[in-house]
């Protein structure tokens, strides 16, 4: 990827004031036709990755028969001709809702991962940070070991159940322990994961039978993903999305600091409230369906933060479609790097997302952060 | 938990829940005249070293699934005084909370053992703690060869004064696995087989014992094409993988467990399509004797004759 606009270079006007001002700058200076070009890259991005994704795997299917199967497919036209039955379902029956089920996992960690960056007004921020993670674990860990055997929708719910419940625990202990400061929450979410975590590996040293299922499951994979886990997640992460798209000016206030955004009629709890939730639940839903996959929601907010400026206008719905197509590549080489074995996607997004991350933060001034 | 360490715990964990899943039917015996009258001292050259057994021991604590099978198989279950929470086989097996995979050292001592058996999925501190209190410990790691599998029997047979009924034992088993290859290996040659060990797509290749005795039949595993740099034998494959590869012959492995069936698989996306689908050559396996290298190998390996003759009946 290039380095994107050159715009890092201003003068900072007062010590006081630098970040803020110099962001405010950079993102002012980002005129419409910028974003309408960005915005057009981040969709070729999604639409390059969701062909590639359909094209590549380890089933040997040749892009020519594909590009048949599509055309026989398409209604009033009378081209190309269909796969077998059985190459037919590999395609769009595996092949296609894991690359469907990727895009959406990949969107909506990297987006919330940029809200929650948004409302604590930290870099580290991120989708796991409250808790969600270790919530999800337990969860799952819990119904592999005390559910009825095998039931898939089971696992989504427990695992998403336990998330929910982690973030809700977190967020009353950091009320509880102070009402305004958000170091506070960040800090009550890490002694929630780390309590929650502690319980899941007690459960899983009674239960050693169960740990190549948890594992699995906690390495994050979309090899056994269907249609129904697209449908399954689509509502929250739908509405997960919306929500954060519709705060994204608000935001940008928040980066003021609080007191100004109050002083501009931000109800600034609220705000935080409703986004940490919206958030959490997308978050809860994709890592029930996925297992964990790390490194997505914290880098990718960055990457667009410091390729293309700060205003979350423009990073929460590019690093949604950046997040999509980064995950659905990863997860390319997840299928392919080893074919037919699998390699957890997981490993892959940090594999390959750390050494790119890397080369971004050379490539550009550390003050962006 | 970092990804990394969750990474190499799923591999070692992987291999060894597949040599771990519990459950037992059926119980069989230990009878209880301790030896044929074996000299001892005896050494017994395992993975640990050489281990010195002074006299015949008459107070046995095993912690291996494998092991407790093979002791009893053996005669020696009333020289047993203790085995692990996951030994569940044969019924009448003096199971204890002791763990194989977190064990207390303390506890164990607790049944003053003449000797203690134990697998190599035991921490490694394990056997030499043991020694310290001058406890016979006798390693018997999971067997990665039928040869191995018998190995380990003949040696738990000297280990226990027990060296022409281990030598019988293994003979009887080698002529039941020949009779089932016999019965039907005329139909197996050249068949593809898929041996799922769970829901994620893990599967035995043909590194392993259970993939050995797919050999004997004649059948092509479908999990060889994938690398396996670990060497651990059980590659997780791709869903679309499986389905592609369609092969002639499904054998579950994760039907205790986790509660597949012929019937639940096929509901998986794609499954519908494939041929063992359409001609219901999917064989559901108890997993604790598709996953102990010990005496009911032949079981696994009727099991196996089974699935091949009914791919033959399908018309494969």
């Amino acid at each position: 990827m290039s380095s994107g606009p050159q715009t890092a270079s201003a003068p900072a006007p007062a010590p006081a004031l630098a970040a803020g001002s110099a962001e405010q700058g950079r993102s002012a200076r980002l005129g419409v036709g910028l974003r309408l070009r960005w915005g057009l890259l981040g969709v070729a991005a999604l639409t390059a990755s969701l062909v590639a994704g359909l094209a590549i795997g380890p089933a040997s299917l040749s892009v020519g028969a594909i590009l048949a199967d599509v055309a026989s497919r398409l209604p009033g036209l009378h081209l190309g001709h269909r796969l077998g039955p059985l190459d037919a379902a590999v395609l769009w029956q595996i092949r296609a809702p894991r690359v469907v089920l990727g895009a959406i996992v990949g969107g909506t960690l990297a987006s919330a991962g940029a809200g929650y960056q948004a409302v604590f007004r930290n870099p580290l921020a991120e989708p796991y940070l409250l808790g969600v993670a270790a919530g999800a674990g337990l969860g799952a860990t819990a119904e592999i070991v005390y559910g009825p055997a095998g039931s898939r929708s089971l696992l989504i719910a427990a695992a998403f159940a336990g998330a929910l419940l982690a973030v809700v625990a977190a967020y009353a202990l950091g009320r509880s322990l102070s009402g305004r400061d958000v170091s506070t929450l960040i800090l009550a979410g890490i002694a929630v994961s780390l309590f929650l975590t502690a319980v899941q590996t007690f459960l899983l040293q009674q239960h050693t039978q169960s740990t190549t299922a948890v594992y699995s499951w906690l390495l994050g994979s979309l090899n056994s993903s269907g249609w129904s886990d697209v449908l399954l997640v689509a509502p929250y992460v739908a509405f997960s999305l919306a929500v954060l798209l519709a705060h994204r000016r608000v935001l940008d206030v928040l980066r003021l600091g609080d007191e100004e955004a109050e002083a501009l009629g931000v109800n600034v709890a609220r705000v935080r409230l409703v986004v940490v939730l919206a958030a959490t639940l997308g978050t809860a839903a994709v890592v029930a369906v996925s297992g964990l996959i790390g490194f997505v929601g914290v880098v990718l907010p960055h990457a667009v933060r410091l390729l293309i400026g700060a205003s979350y206008r423009v990073i929460i719905p590019l690093a949604a479609a950046f997040g999509a197509s980064f995950l659905v590549l990863a997860d390319v080489v997840a299928r392919t790097a080893l074919s037919p074995a699998e390699v957890p996607v997981g490993v892959m997004t940090a594999f390959i997302g750390a050494p790119c991350f890397a080369l971004v933060l050379r490539a550009t001034s550390s003050e962006a952060l | 938990m970092s990804i990394r360490s969750s990474v190499r715990l799923a591999g070692v964990l992987a291999a060894a829940a597949v040599a771990v899943c519990g459950c037992g039917s059926s119980s069989k015996g230990g009878s209880s005249s301790p030896s044929d009258g074996a000299a001892f001292p005896v050494s017994v050259h395992g993975t640990g070293g050489v281990t010195v057994i002074a006299h015949a021991p008459r107070r046995i604590v095993s912690l291996s699934p494998t092991s407790t099978e093979d002791l009893f198989a053996l005669g020696a279950g009333a020289q047993v005084v203790a085995v692990d929470d996951e030994s569940d086989y044969p019924t009448n097996a003096p199971r204890t909370k002791l763990s194989g995979f977190q064990p207390n050292v303390e506890a164990i001592a607790g049944y003053r053992p003449d000797l203690v058996v134990i697998s190599d999925e035991s921490p490694a501190s394990l056997a030499p703690a043991l020694r310290k209190l001058g406890i016979p410990v006798l390693v018997n790691p999971a067997a990665r060869s039928l040869g191995q599998a018998y190995a380990e029997i003949e040696q738990l047979g000297l280990a226990t004064g027990r060296r022409t009924q281990a030598r019988d034992l293994v003979k009887r088993m080698k002529s039941q696995i020949a009779a089932s290859v016999r019965a039907a290996h005329r139909w197996g040659r050249g068949l593809s087989v898929y041996d799922e060990i769970s829901q994620e797509y893990y599967a035995a290749a043909s590194g392993t014992v259970v993939g050995q005795l797919f050999a004997l039949f004649g059948l092509r595993n479908i999990a060889d094409r994938a690398p396996d740099p670990q060497g651990l034998g059980y590659p997780q494959l791709s869903a679309e993988y499986v389905v592609a590869a369609n092969p002639d012959i499904v054998l579950l492995n994760d039907t205790v467990c986790c509660g597949q069936s012929a019937t639940s698989v096929a509901r998986r996306p794609g499954w519908s399509k494939m041929t063992a689908v359409r001609k219901h050559t999917i064989v559901a396996l108890n997993e604790d004797v598709a996953s102990r290298w010990g005496p009911r190998m032949p079981t696994l390996a009727a099991e196996v004759a089974r699935a091949v003759k009914s791919a033959h009946a399908a018309g494969l």
